[in-house]
């Protein structure tokens, strides 16, 4: 049984048909990456699992729960985070705030260990721990992002463009960070627009077209294959 | 009476009246940060809060203290009960019916009143009585505890917003309600939460305000409500220190135009000065630009 089971789902914005019979899976332990162009609809997978949209029609279950018409601050409950597209750190509170809040659904008395492993995870955040987040460079703020969801300890990472903005040195850090999760063992789902490095971090890939999924295969196929090379990764 | 005992007592009126002007600015202050609404039914919260304590004494000859939590458990109640059954529906609506609904909620609420109480003033004997002679001046009880009561409230809601869990909730909703839902945060227990922390505070003000005059009536809320309403604006809507900055600078620049003998013409220069911050800054003195989300 998959950790995340996503099935023949069908999302509409108004009339705006925007992810079309979409399915696949992701397993305990494994980074899986959706990959796809502007506006394929990715972002709207996401939302749609982390329960900030909601399905027409199909069915998403997670550990043989059924996410249907679950509000999203109940689902971070059921160990799914979300990693936004864009980061939205919130910028008028302090980097240790927003951790606090990453375990707003966390018990008290666990917050300070969470905290200490994430300062591990990322030295720099520790460093600028009393500082606003507006004040923090992009790389800070999407670390501060990546941060404050592991702060609920999820079963299933969800991050949406991890890489967005960010220059190629940076780029490089939060492709090293997601290795790091995977060998500790998280659990991953990756929407990427850079699909060469989201391949070949990945296990396994879907490519998403106009709201369907047109291929999936492994990391490894999926960039040898020629139509992708063609479409995604630049001849 | 020399110029500088006259000083002071319009400068101690100034406070007072700043106190409830500041008191009722943060619950539109708080509430225009969170959902972005003009909350125009909040100045009748305040009218609902005085009868409430005005009946209390008057007509159940209840101890002042009792009337006075009545008051705000009263208000309180109203406000988030107008919350949920008026603003909850339109969450994802256009931000304009919200407004319109919070209008029709504020008729709706003066002319139950009326129907209620009816629509003459109803008047009590003072609260409180006496006050403490200084050199030439008197500073009354009510004003002192006016300002002691306020500035109370105002220390408990800046560490309430600053240090508590609800506190942050609020601050994460107000600033991207998106992304605080996928930290778990819910919307609507936090939002329900900041109408009842505003209409607690409103009711607190509506008691301040019948310390100072002895009366209630349907539309006592309005000019009360507007006047706060201009302080949230002046000192930049949706910053609860700005609410304050601006509800005590509302009640001083009142007292200065009475001092200087145009008190007829002081809800004008209110306005007046309101248009003038507004064209130098317009997002009020502390008021922070609202930033795009990517
Ligand atoms: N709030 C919205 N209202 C209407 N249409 C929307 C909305 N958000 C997204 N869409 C449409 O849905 C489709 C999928 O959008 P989505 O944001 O999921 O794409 P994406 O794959 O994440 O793109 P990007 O790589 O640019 O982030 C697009 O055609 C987009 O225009
Ligand atoms: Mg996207």
């Amino acid at each position: 049984m998959a950790l995340l089971q996503v099935d023949h789902i069908n999302v509409f914005y108004g009339a705006i048909h925007a992810i079309k019979d979409v399915s696949f899976h992701v397993d305990e332990g494994e980074v899986v990456t959706l990959i796809g162009a502007n506006g394929a609809g990715k972002s709207t997978t996401l939302k749609t699992i982390s329960g900030l949209l909601h399905a027409k029609s199909g069915k998403i279950t997670f550990e043989d729960k059924d996410l249907k018409g679950m509000p999203a601050h109940s689902v971070v409950s059921h160990g799914i985070a979300q990693v936004p597209e864009g980061r939205r750190v919130f910028l008028r509170m302090t980097v240790e705030e927003n951790l606090e809040m990453g375990a707003y659904t966390q018990p008290r008395a666990s917050i300070q260990t969470a905290m200490k492993d994430v300062f591990q995870r990322f030295p720099r955040l520790e460093e600028r721990r009393s500082q606003i987040a507006g004040t923090l460079s992009g790389g800070e703020q999407q670390m501060l992002a990546m941060g404050r969801a592991l702060m609920s300890h999820p079963k299933l990472l969800m991050l949406d463009e991890p890489s967005m903005g960010l220059a190629p040195l940076l780029v490089e850090q939060i492709f090293d960070i997601v290795r790091e999760l995977h060998r500790a063992g998280t659990t991953i789902l990756l929407v990427e627009q850079n699909a060469r490095a989201a391949l070949s971090v990945a296990d396994r890939g879907y490519v998403l077209e106009t709201g369907r999924i047109v291929t999936s295969g492994t990391g490894q196929e999926l960039l040898a294959s020629d139509v992708i090379k063609k479409a995604y990764l630049g001849g | 009476m020399d110029w500088l005992s006259l000083a002071f007592s319009q400068i101690v009126n100034g406070l007072q009246a700043g106190s409830v002007y500041a008191l009722v600015a943060l619950g539109y202050s708080m509430v225009y940060g969170i959902i972005l609404l003009l909350n125009f039914a909040h100045g009748d919260i305040i009218m609902v809060g005085a009868y409430t304590a005005f009946y209390a004494m008057t007509a159940f000859h209840l101890h002042p203290v009792v009337s006075v939590v009545l008051a705000v458990l009263v208000s309180t109640a109203l406000g988030v009960f107008v919350e949920k059954v008026a603003y909850t529906p339109l969450r994802s609506a256009p931000r304009l019916s919200l407004l319109i609904t919070a209008i029709g909620i504020s008729f709706l609420l003066e002319n139950g009143a009326q129907l209620l109480f009816g629509a003459d003033t109803k008047s009590m004997d003072p609260m409180v009585r006496g006050g403490i002679r200084l050199g030439t001046t008197t500073v009354s009880f009510a004003a002192i505890i006016t300002i002691i009561v306020s500035v109370i409230a105002m220390a408990a809601l800046s560490l309430l917003v600053r240090r508590t869990k609800l506190g942050k909730a609020m601050r994460a909703v107000s600033e991207d309600m998106g992304a605080a839902q996928l930290m778990g945060i819910s919307l609507n227990k936090t939002i329900s939460f900041t109408f009842a922390v505003g209409s607690a505070l409103a009711g607190i003000g509506s008691v301040l305000y019948l310390c100072a005059y002895p009366q209630a009536s349907p539309t006592m809320g309005s000019m009360l409500g507007l006047k706060a309403f201009v302080a949230a604006v002046l000192g930049g809507i949706g910053s609860i220190p700005g609410a304050m900055l601006g509800g005590f600078a509302i009640g001083l620049l009142e007292a200065i135009v009475s001092a200087v003998g145009l008190s007829e013409w002081k809800d004008g220069v209110v306005f007046a000065v309101l248009i003038v911050v507004l064209l130098v800054k317009p997002t009020g003195i502390l008021g922070k630009k609202i930033t795009e989300k990517v």
